[in-house]
């Protein structure tokens, strides 16, 4: 009885069926390439499948952490891809224009001032959608149509390349033998866990995506905590551009960070975050952005021509959503579960845990 | 408030009436609307009449080189209306160039067969969508995303080389043009001005077109009173696919090429052309008749920025997005005002 109990515990995790599906995405590679999950050491750094996917995963990353705190509150952060893009542009721009490309200070000023930018983004945001009330979708757009024009604009419409040692370290540099932006997004993820979860932050932003108005009356900030996490959120992206403009030398800004939100908003769905708002899981999101990452890396290193990616992308996008509607459950699933008809072998794993949740809810 | 009665029988609007009576009536952001756009044409006359600006042939231009834009942006209109969002747009008006490019070019089939078939597969994507989207009760904005990866990626799986289209009957279909007297419009413009009529006469003279208020407005009403939601709801989104699949048709003769990378984000230029047209986002308010302004204003500033010649094209982006913001901001005045 335990380990039966036990088990049911452990699929009734939100974290279980994500890393199910990561796990099952990795282990189709073995056939393909089977030193897949071989890690070897050349010149004092890690190489491997699994160090690229989290090195190149790790913008979606970022992202999505910012991402899953704004969808908790209920909201939807689209102007990211812009804002990677700006910071991006800026920072790189404000390199190019140094004498000496590899002093310090002024690579750290250049970063200062692209974050900074990427933080007055999202405090336009927290304003258009806690102040003013629009809806989140759209407060986005604005950003996220005109901020790529601004992009091109400090970048005056060219990709600005750059040579610069220091800032070359955060995407594309290695620490301890292995890809320094790993140890950004840890960074990143450990401080929003602590934040969120060791204090009650976590709590209140979950509060006001549940009911804004209900958590203003019992006396939380619920305008401050929005206009919060769209600045934390436009932070991330910030330091995702940082990394994606650093990885490559250049910023572009028309196709840097293109897409990421899409992406990014699939990493929280895949991860178990309701598009609904009330509740998140950083755990997930990052498991979903891994899923993400190695999704396109098999689709690369089986052969399949790259193109079919987003074929992909849509069919996982559709499956994870219909798994978690609750009415799509209720017709396929609890149907079958009544009438007990012959089902299809490979859909029974989940109906058997996913049918008697959604009674209970 | 005795406004909201939106029969469109009293002309005058500007009647000695309260100033909340006018801040009040729903036509007004259209008003705006068409008033920016004059207020930005005749500005753009005075900076260029000398280099050709005030050519009647650069006016009918804007219905030329956004027909595609137009009739997008028409199907989104009846999808915001009913409250939701499509952000399927751009990847099916990419796909439609590319199935009908790979069909014509490559299988070698009649422009005449290819064209109901580009419709046809359009239309199903959307009412699939729809269909997902009732009958689950999972989000618009997260079913169109698939719907946006789907017919992207479908798009490369034809091909990822563009595919110029060299056949006769589409490059002599392209060059038609209809004589106005004062200038020219393509088969296109015409087709675009067409699906406007259309879906003009559909919101405002139909059953459905009610509906679709209805629902836009309030759902959960729009159930009580027996409305067929789900019919409705689905059927707006087969809308939309099939209004953008024609959008694509409109592209391709525009382009004539079929290109995976085509109109990449165009559903933001019609979701922004919607919403600069006066519809509002929450669904339940809005006119056909402002999409076709919003269109008009977004093709105008491209060709100011034309005729500047010294603006980069990035300043449309940017003043898309001013525009957009702008007028979002009125939308929020105005409602507000409503509650109170």
């Amino acid at each position: 009885m335990t380990t039966t109990s036990r088990w049911r515990a452990l699929t009734r995790h939100n974290l279980f069926w994500p890393i199910v599906v990561l796990v099952a995405l990795l282990l189709v590679n073995v056939p393909f390439t089977p030193d897949f999950f071989a890690i070897r050491m050349t010149d004092g750094h890690l190489y491997g499948s699994l160090v690229s996917i989290v090195l190149f995963g790790s913008p979606l990353i970022l992202v999505a952490v910012g991402m899953t705190l704004v969808i908790a509150t209920g909201g939807i952060d689209l102007s990211v891809g812009a804002v990677v893009a700006i910071t991006g542009a800026l920072t790189c721009s404000y390199i190019s224009d140094q004498s000496d490309q590899d002093a310090l200070a002024g690579v750290l000023l250049a970063m200062g001032v692209g974050l900074i930018a990427a933080v007055v983004c999202g405090l336009w945001n927290g304003f258009l959608v806690a102040r003013m009330g629009i809806q989140p979708i759209i407060a986005t757009l604005i950003i996220m149509v005109a901020g790529r024009g601004v992009a091109q604009l400090i970048t005056d419409g060219q990709i600005i390349t750059i040579n610069s040692e220091p800032y070359k370290l955060i995407g594309g540099g290695y620490w301890l033998t292995l890809p320094f932006s790993i140890f950004v997004v840890a960074a990143v993820v450990a401080v929003t866990v602590a934040l969120t979860r060791r204090t009650a932050l976590g709590l209140l932003v979950e509060s006001v995506g549940g009911n804004a108005e209900a958590s203003r009356l019992v006396g939380i900030r619920s305008r401050r905590i929005k206009i919060m996490v769209y600045v934390f959120c436009a932070l991330c992206a910030g330091i995702a551009g940082l990394m994606i403009s650093s990885n490559t030398s250049a910023a572009d800004g028309n196709n840097a960070g293109l897409w990421i939100e899409l992406d990014a908003i699939l990493a929280v769905v895949i991860g178990g975050t309701s598009l609904l708002g009330g509740r998140f899981s950083i755990g997930g999101t990052v498991v979903g952005a891994l899923v993400i990452q190695t999704l396109t890396t098999t689709i690369y290193t089986i052969g399949v021509p790259t193109q079919t990616n987003l074929v992909f992308k849509a069919a996982v996008v559709i499956v994870v959503c219909l798994l978690q509607s609750p009415k799509f459950r209720a017709k396929v699933f609890g149907a079958r579960a009544k009438t007990a008809a012959p089902a299809a072998p490979a859909a029974v794993a989940e109906p058997a845990d996913s049918a008697p949740k959604m009674e209970v809810s | 408030m005795s406004t909201t009665t939106k029969t469109p029988t009293t002309p005058q609007t500007r009647t000695p009436s309260k100033a909340s009576r006018l801040l009040g009536d729903r036509r007004l952001p259209v008003l705006v609307t068409a008033a920016l756009f004059l207020a930005m044409y005749i500005g753009g006359l005075s900076r260029y009449v000398n280099y050709g600006f005030g050519d009647s042939q650069v006016f009918l231009n804007l219905f030329i080189d956004n027909s595609y834009l137009l009739v997008a942006a028409v199907g989104a209109t009846f999808v915001i209306m009913s409250g939701g969002i499509d952000l399927s747009v751009g990847s099916v008006i990419g796909f439609t160039t590319m199935l009908t490019a790979w069909l014509v070019q490559d299988v070698g089939l009649p422009l005449l067969v290819v064209i109901p078939i580009s419709l046809g597969v359009g239309a199903f994507g959307g009412f699939l969508m729809g269909y997902v989207i009732h009958n689950f009760e999972i989000q618009p904005f997260i079913v169109t995303l698939a719907g946006l990866f789907l017919f992207r990626g479908l798009c490369l799986v034809i091909s990822k080389e563009s595919i110029a289209i060299t056949d006769s009957a589409v490059s002599s279909l392209a060059e038609t043009r209809v004589s106005l007297g004062v200038g020219d419009l393509s088969i296109g413009a015409v087709v675009a001005l067409l699906v406007l009529a259309a879906a003009f006469y559909l919101l405002h003279y139909t059953r459905f077109g009610r509906r679709i208020y209805a629902i836009g407005g309030n759902e959960q009403s729009a159930l009580l009173m027996g409305l067929p939601l789900g019919g409705t709801k689905i059927a707006v989104y087969t809308m939309s696919g099939f209004c953008s699949a024609l959008a694509g048709l409109l592209f391709m003769l525009y382009i004539q090429s079929g290109d995976p990378l085509h109109a990449v984000g165009m559903e933001l230029d019609a979701i922004a052309a919607v919403v600069i047209g006066g519809t509002l986002l929450t669904g339940g308010s809005g006119y056909v008749v402002g999409t076709l302004f919003g269109v008009l204003v977004l093709g105008l500033i491209k060709s100011i920025i034309q005729f500047e010649g010294t603006l980069s094209s990035w300043w449309t982006k940017i003043a898309t997005g001013v525009l957009l913001c702008a007028f979002i901001l009125i939308q929020r005045v105005m409602t507000t005002r409503k509650e109170t």
